[in-house]
């Protein structure tokens, strides 16, 4: 679809696009989600959810540990996936080599 | 794009799990119907389905100095049809709800429609657009994959804003506020997601025919 080096170019791009605000804007980066329950909770005094989760994570880290086996999880099955794909390519290269078709005589 | 748990009325919790559920059954009829005609396409299924892992779980600054993360739905979307995409993301926000308290078992029919299912059809709607118009396969994917992470946070400022109007400035004044929250901080996040899109398409389908098989493009004389 498109070149290798193309490529490089977009990962640099993302990159810089998540670095930018890092370097650049002064801000306490919490997170919009809650945000938007913030938004919802300042504009109705009082407001308190009518339900609360079944099960919280304990703490920011035990949060952000699970967050990380998510990303991890998907991660490797991406690695996965991907290097199956690649390996069975090189492989179907290998072997057509091996045993070039043999000529259909009649 | 998540509603936290407890975070909208319980009438509004009823209707947006009744218009969401029949997205997400149809989607698991069309994901039944893929891994029976198509087995060979569970690999890239299961790639599809991680981008969404992946994305989902990163929180990611912006230039409002506030974090927000993509959603990795316009994927699948684009290689499989918004209904896969339907039971994916509703996977991952139970996963979510459960695991990381992050929505909610009662918001999660308005975080679906969202997320699984707005998100995904703009993705698609608008790849396929460009592509009519003969635009580059890169291209179509990188503003699907992009106007539908946006169009998720769109819908989650609808959402709230139809539970929550503005005591002045009713619907459009609530509307604007929660958009205010989430819509600037989103665009920069929209364009990394587009371009992670492209770069993760263009990977699955190195040495394969899999854009071949799913009919996204002309099959190849070699």
């Amino acid at each position: 679809m498109i070149s290798r080096r193309t490529n490089y170019l977009l990962i640099a791009a993302v990159l810089a696009l998540v670095v930018f605000p890092l370097v650049f804007v002064n801000g306490k980066f919490g997170g919009s989600d809650d945000q938007g329950s913030d938004a919802v909770a300042s504009s109705r005094p009082g407001f308190k959810p009518w339900i609360e989760p079944i099960w919280e994570p304990p703490s920011p880290e035990i949060e952000s540990l699970l967050f990380a086996v998510q990303a991890a999880i998907g991660a490797g099955v991406i690695g996965y996936v991907l290097g199956r794909i690649h390996g069975s390519a090189k492989e179907r290269e290998a072997q057509k080599q091996k045993a070039p078709p043999r000529d259909v005589a009649h | 794009m998540h509603i936290m748990e407890g975070f909208l009325p319980a009438e509004h919790c009823v209707v947006w799990t009744a218009v969401s559920a029949p997205f997400v059954v149809q989607g698991g009829m069309r994901l039944r119907k893929i891994m029976r005609e198509h087995p060979q396409m569970r690999l890239t299924l299961a790639a599809s389905g991680a981008f969404t892992f992946v994305l989902s779980a990163l929180k990611m600054p912006s230039v409002t100095g506030s974090c927000s993360h993509p959603t990795g739905t316009g994927l699948g979307a684009v290689l499989f049809g918004p209904p896969v995409m339907s039971v994916i993301g509703a996977i991952v926000l139970l996963f979510q709800a459960l695991l990381l308290a992050h929505g909610g078992i009662t918001t999660l029919g308005a975080n679906i429609f969202s997320m699984a299912i707005v998100g995904p059809w703009v993705s698609y709607g608008l790849y396929k657009l460009f592509r009519s118009f003969g635009l580059s396969m890169a291209l179509g994917v990188f503003v699907g994959a992009a106007a539908g992470d946006l169009a998720t946070y769109i819908t989650t400022s609808v959402e709230l804003a139809a539970a929550y109007p503005d005591a002045a400035s009713g619907y459009l004044g609530a509307f604007l506020k929660f958009m205010g929250v989430f819509a600037i901080t989103q665009i920069p996040l929209a364009v990394a997601e587009g371009l992670l899109t492209v770069i993760v398409m263009n990977a699955l389908s190195q040495k394969t025919d899999v854009l071949n098989e799913l009919g996204l493009i002309q099959s190849r004389p070699s």
